[in-house]
């Protein structure tokens, strides 16, 4: 393999590789991200590769092993192009009809289309399902249609093209710069300008710095991070070594949770490749620049995707937080001056070197620029990574890409943000997605997490979830955040299990403005955003739990029951034959009972009702 | 036996103190937890003091100081899932197998563990046994996810 040392190399590697490719050729692209892949598509294209095989298609069709398309709810998925037909839960049963009909006639194999469960139509291709037809995808472009673990197919779409462009004619200071001027802020949680912080890093006096990736997605919710990894490793590979050669850093970290084990392994495999390339590694396209990256996996602690723990963690010691300043762009890992991004953040990069600052400036708001990817998940119909320009209104991601919400159901809040986060109820559903509108709102854009909520999501149970998850995660080394979690955490408690009293959400109130205002780091200072915005919109649910003792999302255990409507049961029996406690009794085509004395609550009537007759009072 | 893996594993962290958390990271791969000795061994080998390492092993949720079963069962407790149902996922399945979160079962057959998020929301509610997904769980498929787990001759 011969070394990429030049522009002209890249451009002649890219030339060849295009020349070998007949666009005309039959190519079925098959998602094997860890959404599709918990669907069993590994076995799926094992029995396509058989079949091919069988049927004489040796050479004539390629099988691409893709990243994530984004719609992991409909995997495995299979696109078919150059047609761009579009199937969806494929299983091995469905290979021999998809060779012999679409692969050797054209013609399509209906059940596998995608149908719109309201409209009841299907669709053809992949390009005008409603999922991605109002999507900008600009960073998850290649995901779903690359090989990630082939450089050369990433080279294909303008791979590395941004990375030399930067090292040959840019200077570090110009690259800094153009991130600045591009208005791109911190995808992570904070929202920081990115290009400020490179800044700042970029002239802090050391000759020793150093980049950190943070792939630590730990927000319960969001997967785009997951998603960009497996899917697209080279172009955070890429944004790295930009990111490193702008502010002189020679190491990179790259830290990736360790309950991603297809992220670690594609970006093993990128970083071996780009070395392999010269790309990484000594003299890097021969402009004296050197620089190499390595990974460190998690060990599951959410506080290490503080800036401060993850350093430390990275130190190989347990992450708990510093204060700051001093901030890690003077001071930082091993104390020497240090950035820290969002892989999603430097994913971004490669295109705002590539197309220019004014190019990425005009997309999204005066004060959120780009486009975001959303994990649009929870209620919603059609659930999914999801890329829109910022300032798209929440309506148009939920109901119009997301299709609305399941069941019928009425839609009652969505949640962004993980746990630093908050809940924005209907009155709010036309305002912007952006930094600042979901900050007034009480909620924050974090990560991109967009959990979705009907009528059975209860909000108290929604916050004091949040709070036990952080209960757990919060380091405990100040104050502020370990006990007042802790005094939270009970008091929600009480109020879920019937306990509540007069006083209760004065006291929240009280506890969440003095964490927030005391609390060493960002955990603290954020974790109580999901009660107070829960207190702020649905009031009247905590009155509900704390003096009427009722819960009618049907969520919490000791203020609800299940009963049987007898004007809707049409006794079919299956609920009285699923119900392990065998607490429902009825005759076959008679309204059924249920005993409430013997009921555990398991849900399994209510969610096996098909007539909906098993009802919360 | 174990301690010749333990020192090629050190070999090839090249016995570096930042490296600590991956070492122990691959030496848990071996028996799936991390006992006493080992630990006791790590701290002697890379001349680190054992309040470091048990600080590590307990402060990060991916060690475990006690075996784990054959199999074992995670529910993701991530958001997606949380509202989808998975407490009563994870009651349903405490009361099948008769252990609380965190326990493994007599015949150390199964342990169970919650996790924080698989990142894989968009089949909520999930939960994974071994490298196995199932996604949209309920109550009542948890007996049928479980008993061919069962049935799994011994290796």
């Amino acid at each position: 393999m011969k070394q990429i040392k030049t522009i002209s190399d890249l451009e002649d590697l890219r030339k060849s590789i295009l020349k070998q490719r007949d666009p005309e050729k039959i190519t079925i692209r098959m998602c094997l991200s860890t959404g599709c892949r918990a669907k069993k598509s590994i076995k799926v294209i094992s029995a396509l590769e058989d079949e091919l095989n069988n049927q004489g298609f040796q050479g004539k069709v390629e099988i691409k092993r893709t990243g994530c398309h984004g719609f992991c709810e409909m995997g495995p998925i299979m696109v078919i192009e150059p047609a761009n037909i579009f199937y969806r839960q494929v299983t091995s049963g469905d290979i021999a009809d998809i060779v012999s009909e679409t692969i050797l006639k054209g013609n399509i194999v209906k059940r596998l289309l995608w149908k719109d469960a309201g409209t009841k139509e299907y669709t053809k291709t992949e390009r005008e399902l409603p999922l991605y037809k109002k999507q900008k995808k600009h960073l998850s472009y290649n995901s779903g249609k690359i090989d990630p673990t082939d450089i050369e197919d990433y080279i294909a779409a303008d791979g590395y093209s941004a990375l030399c462009k930067a090292l040959s004619a840019m200077t570090p200071a110009e690259i800094v710069e153009t991130v600045a001027a591009s208005g791109l802020r911190g995808r992570g949680g904070g929202g920081f300008p990115t290009g400020l912080k490179w800044r700042i890093c970029s002239t802090a006096p050391s000759d020793i710095k150093y980049i950190i990736a943070n792939g630590d997605e730990g927000d319960p919710g969001a997967f785009m991070d997951r998603s960009l990894m497996e899917g697209d490793p080279h172009r955070i590979i890429e944004g790295m070594i930009i990111a490193a050669f702008a502010i002189g850093a020679g190491q990179g970290f790259l830290y990736v949770r360790e309950e991603y084990p297809i992220a670690i392994e594609h970006l093993s495999l990128a970083i071996q490749k780009a070395k392999e390339y010269g790309l990484l590694g000594n003299n890097i396209l021969g402009k004296g620049f050197d620089f190499n990256i390595a990974i460190n996996k998690g060990a599951g602690a959410f506080v290490c995707g503080e800036e401060t723990a993850l350093i430390i963690s990275i130190e190989g010691k347990s992450g708990t937080p510093r204060s700051r300043p001093p901030y890690p762009a003077f001071e930082g890992l091993w104390e020497k001056p240090t950035i820290i991004n969002n892989v999603e953040t430097l994913g971004n990069i490669p295109q705002i070197i590539l197309k220019g600052a004014d190019w990425y400036s005009n997309i999204g708001t005066s004060t959120s620029k780009g486009t975001k990817i959303f994990s649009l998940v929870g209620k919603v119909r059609n659930t999914g990574l999801v890329e829109v320009e910022m300032g798209m209104t929440l309506r148009e991601i939920i109901f119009d890409i997301g299709g609305g919400i399941r069941k019928n159901r009425q839609f009652k809040a969505v949640q962004t943000g993980g746990p630093s986060g908050g809940c924005i109820p209907i009155s709010k559903i036309d305002m912007p997605v952006d930094y600042d509108s979901l900050r007034e709102a009480g909620a924050i854009m974090g990560s991109g997490g967009m959990i979705v909520m009907d009528e059975t999501s209860c909000m108290v149970d929604i916050a004091r979830y949040f709070l036990n998850f952080l209960l757990f995660e919060s380091c405990g080394k100040c104050v502020p955040c370990r006990e007042g979690l802790k005094q939270m955490h009970h008091i929600l408690t009480n109020i879920c299990e019937g306990n509540g009293e007069k006083g209760d959400i004065k006291a929240l109130t009280e506890l969440g403005h003095f964490m927030i205002s005391t609390s060493l780091c960002g955990l603290g200072a954020t974790a109580p955003n999901p009660v107070l915005s829960t207190l702020r919109y649905f009031h009247d649910e905590y009155v509900a739990h704390i003096y009427d003792k009722k819960c009618l999302a049907g969520v919490c255990k000791n203020l609800f029951e299940y009963m049987i409507d007898e004007t809707l049961c049409n006794g079919c029996t299956l609920c009285k034959i699923r119900c392990p406690e065998k607490a429902i009794s009825g005759e076959k085509k008679k309204p059924h009972r249920i005993d409430t004395a013997k009921c555990i609550k398991c849900g399994i009537c209510y969610n096996s009702c098909k007539k909906q007759a098993v009802i919360v009072i | 036996m174990v301690f010749e893996k333990i020192d090629r594993i050190l070999e090839e962290h090249e016995y570096k103190h930042s490296a600590v958390i991956s070492i122990m990271q691959d030496v848990q791969g071996i028996e799936n937890y991390l006992p006493e000795d080992t630990l006791r061994y790590i701290s002697e080998k890379l001349e680190l003091n054992l309040t470091r390492i048990f600080d590590i092993a307990t402060f990060y949720k991916t060690f475990s100081l006690t075996p784990r079963g054959r199999h074992t069962i995670r529910v993701c407790s991530g958001t997606a899932c949380h509202l989808g149902g998975a407490v009563k996922n994870l009651e349903q399945i405490q009361r099948t197998i008769n252990i609380q979160e965190g326990e493994t079962t007599d015949d150390r057959m199964f342990s169970l563990e919650t996790v924080n998020c698989l990142g894989a929301c968009a089949l909520a509610p999930v939960m994974v046994i071994d490298e196995d997904y199932y996604d949209a769980v309920n109550p009542g498929k948890i007996e049928k996810i479980l008993s061919p787990y069962r049935l799994e001759p011994e290796v």
